[in-house]
């Protein structure tokens, strides 16, 4: 190895936010407009070092929590999507058996001589390991980790991330135990489609996360859509949580929000009228059910006005 | 008035002082809570007292938030906090909550619906149609001592089902001698064996028990047989308990599962018991269901389980309700199996408006509520 030659400084990061207040500021720079509890949560999660379990509808935004927190703190974003099955060699690490039998075939070839020690410990070297999102996350210190869907998982999977998170070593048998610097900022983020386990909810912040309001809903399709115009936001916005209301299978998120606001803007409409309004509900709408509701109802009422 | 104490704690004593202060108030807050009904165990304690100290503890809407945050488990927990912080730091909490999630059920939990024109079922015997009715009666259930014999009962029961287990293919394998190849594993053994591939190792899917989740009927009509079905779920639920899911179905949906965990039958019907508001009430079979389907079904307990509706299909919320809300079950579970307590009687005919309304979505139907009625469901569950 190489000496006297100085480690290329890292980075800079900025200063993490000092307050909830502050981090808000931030995340509403990157585009992503939280509420005071959220902003108190992620704040939270910052210094306490302990993830943050995200539920509520799908569609409120969980996702993309994560991706602004790794802009706002120059991290990077490590993403595990959940699914049942999931196993250790996908989320954790995975040894890259093809490479080690090519490496002990080139070494029987070469005949150079080392002892069997030697070859055995060089197959089991760094190189040959393949990282996963937890390790990635862990060795990448800082960084920001998102499990997604968490619910998708089942048990097996749940303890062994529940082994991560509790201390933020990852043991490897060959190599020994990887440790993180500083603990990533974990965001677990869930649809409830199942209960998760309590123990790994006791190691987290909970928040449940609700759809935002009105005028909140109308700023961030003004951010994210500088496109659309200001009255095609705010009548979006509006029909959107008047279909909430509705009691339908499912409710629209902010995500089906902006999807029918994009949709209209790209057939040209610059404000909402019952008739494109109709043409467009598969944007917002993803039940046959909840479509025949909503045409039944008096579609002026609804999509009309502004 | 606690948080007018943090006030004068900071503004007058020394730091150890208000230290203790914030730390007696938060203990005193979780004590609120614990009594509100969230548990808020000691290292959830521990993370609010931290969560505080990185925030102002001064500033009430702080504190809701990180009580909030590391005391609170679920959408559940988040009502009884807010009523909790309410009463505990007086005034209001700073944040009014619009929920979605729990809503739907207070819906269901709060309005009776008028009762229906009679007639609807018509040909019903006059005493058992009274019982039927939309009003909502709420009382617990008596719970006695389990008799020696009920006690026999629940263990053959047990016995039985233990076995019987539901299974579907799932997503993760295990080592087998045939299957598909499991690379890692063949080329662990060729490492071995220097390199050479010298055996082919095999994974296979492992099945995984199937969720079973069942829906007792406990309201008047149902009063004879409720007793039985819930020592049933109890061994069902003592058998397979983390594949297991009991709710019970009245005026109000209630999940009773945790309870029926308990080992002890006495204490789990006791505390089952206690957590049933709606016993031998009235029926709104479609309205609870479509709670159930909102708030538990369509997120993923009813997705590819066995559902069994325990109920005599007494219907008093108007029958098309509970025909749509069937056929949303039935097109979300592996299968939907009905008890009707009734159809073991001599000259049964499944008749009742909400019955009839139900059958189209049904695909297995199980009658009676004698121990070899019993031991027929435990057949059919297993094998659905």
């Amino acid at each position: 190895m190489l000496q006297g030659v100085s480690e290329p400084t890292p980075p800079s990061r900025p200063a993490l936010p000092g307050d909830p207040d502050a981090l808000a500021a931030a995340l509403e720079a990157t585009g992503y407009l939280p509420d005071e509890g959220l902003a108190t949560a992620a704040y939270l999660a910052l210094v306490m070092h302990r993830p943050l379990f995200l539920e509520g509808e799908a569609g409120v935004g969980k996702t993309a929590l994560a991706r602004a927190l790794a802009e706002v703190t120059a991290r990077p974003l490590y993403r595990l999507q959940c699914y049942e099955g999931l196993e250790a060699s996908q989320a954790l690490y995975d040894w890259d058996f093809g490479r080690q039998l090519l490496h002990l075939r080139a070494a029987e070839a070469a005949h150079d001589g080392h002892g069997t020690e030697e070859l055995e410990a060089s197959l089991y070297d760094r190189r040959f390991l393949l990282a996963r999102p937890l390790l990635q996350a862990l060795e990448d210190s800082p960084s920001v980790l998102l499990v997604d869907e968490v619910d998708r998982a089942d048990d097996e999977f749940e303890a062994f991330l529940l082994e991560v998170l509790s201390d933020f070593t990852i043991s490897i048998p060959e190599l020994g135990t990887v440790r993180a610097e500083t603990p990533p900022l974990v965001v677990l983020t869930s649809n409830r489609t199942r209960e998760v386990h309590d123990a790994l909810k006791r190691r987290c912040l909970y928040h449940w996360l609700e759809h935002p309001d009105f005028e909140r809903e109308v700023a961030i399709l003004r951010r994210r859509l500088p496109q659309v115009t200001e009255q095609l936001a705010r009548q979006v916005a509006r029909a959107t949580a008047q279909l909430r209301g509705l009691d339908l299978l499912k409710p629209p998120g902010v995500a089906e929000a902006m999807d029918w606001a994009t949709a209209l803007h790209a057939l040209g409409a610059r404000e909402l009228d019952p008739d494109t309004a109709a043409r467009t509900l598969g944007a917002v709408l993803k039940y046959r059910e909840d479509t025949d509701r909503v045409h039944a109802l008096a579609r002026g009422a609804l999509f009309g006005g502004g | 008035m606690a948080a007018d104490q943090l006030v004068a704690a900071a503004n007058g004593h020394p730091a150890s002082a208000v230290v203790r202060d914030v730390v007696d108030t938060v203990l005193g807050f979780a004590r609120t809570l614990r009594h509100a009904g969230v548990a808020a165990s000691p290292d959830r304690v521990e993370a609010m007292l931290s969560a505080v100290g990185h925030l102002d503890v001064l500033d009430p809407t702080a504190v809701y938030w990180a009580g909030r945050l590391t005391l609170c488990a679920g959408p559940d927990d988040l009502d009884r906090y807010d009523a909790a912080f309410a009463a505990f730091f007086g005034g209001e909490a700073p944040h009014v909550r619009k929920s979605t999630g729990p809503e739907q059920q207070r819906i269901v939990q709060s309005a009776p619906i008028e009762t229906s024109e009679s007639g609807e079922d018509g040909g019903e015997p006059a005493d058992l149609a009274t019982k039927a009715s939309g009003d909502e009666v709420l009382r617990h259930r008596d719970v006695g001592e389990l008799t020696i014999a009920e006690r026999d009962q629940l263990r053959r029961l047990f016995t039985l089902l233990v076995p019987a287990v539901p299974m579907r293919p799932s997503r993760r394998r295990r080592p087998g001698p045939h299957g598909s190849v499991h690379a890692a594993r063949t080329v662990r053994r060729a490492l071995r064996d220097g390199g050479e591939v010298s055996r082919l190792m095999y994974h296979r899917a492992r099945p995984r028990p199937r969720r079973v989740v069942l829906l007792v009927d406990v309201s008047g009509s149902m009063s004879p047989y409720a007793d039985a079905l819930l020592r049933f779920a109890h061994a069902a639920v003592r058998a397979r308990p983390a594949s297991t899911e009991v709710f019970t179905i009245g005026t109000r949906l209630t999940r009773v599962t945790r309870e029926l965990r308990l080992r002890d039958p006495d204490k789990a019907l006791t505390a089952s018991g206690g957590a049933i508001p709606d016993w031998s009430g009235g029926t709104r079979l479609g309205e609870v269901l479509k709670a159930f389907l909102d708030r538990w079904g369509q997120r993923g307990t009813a997705r590819g389980a066995v559902v069994v509706v325990c109920s005599d299909g007494w219907e008093r919320g108007g029958s098309e309700l509970l025909g749509e809300q069937m056929a949303r079950l039935h097109r979300l579970a592996h299968a939907v199996v009905w008890v009707n307590p009734h159809k073991g009687r001599v000259g049964y005919e499944p008749l009742t408006g909400g019955m009839q309304a139900a059958l189209p979505s049904i695909d297995h139907f199980v009658a009676g509520l004698r121990l070899a009625a019993f031991e027929r469901l435990v057949g059919v569950i297993t094998r659905a």
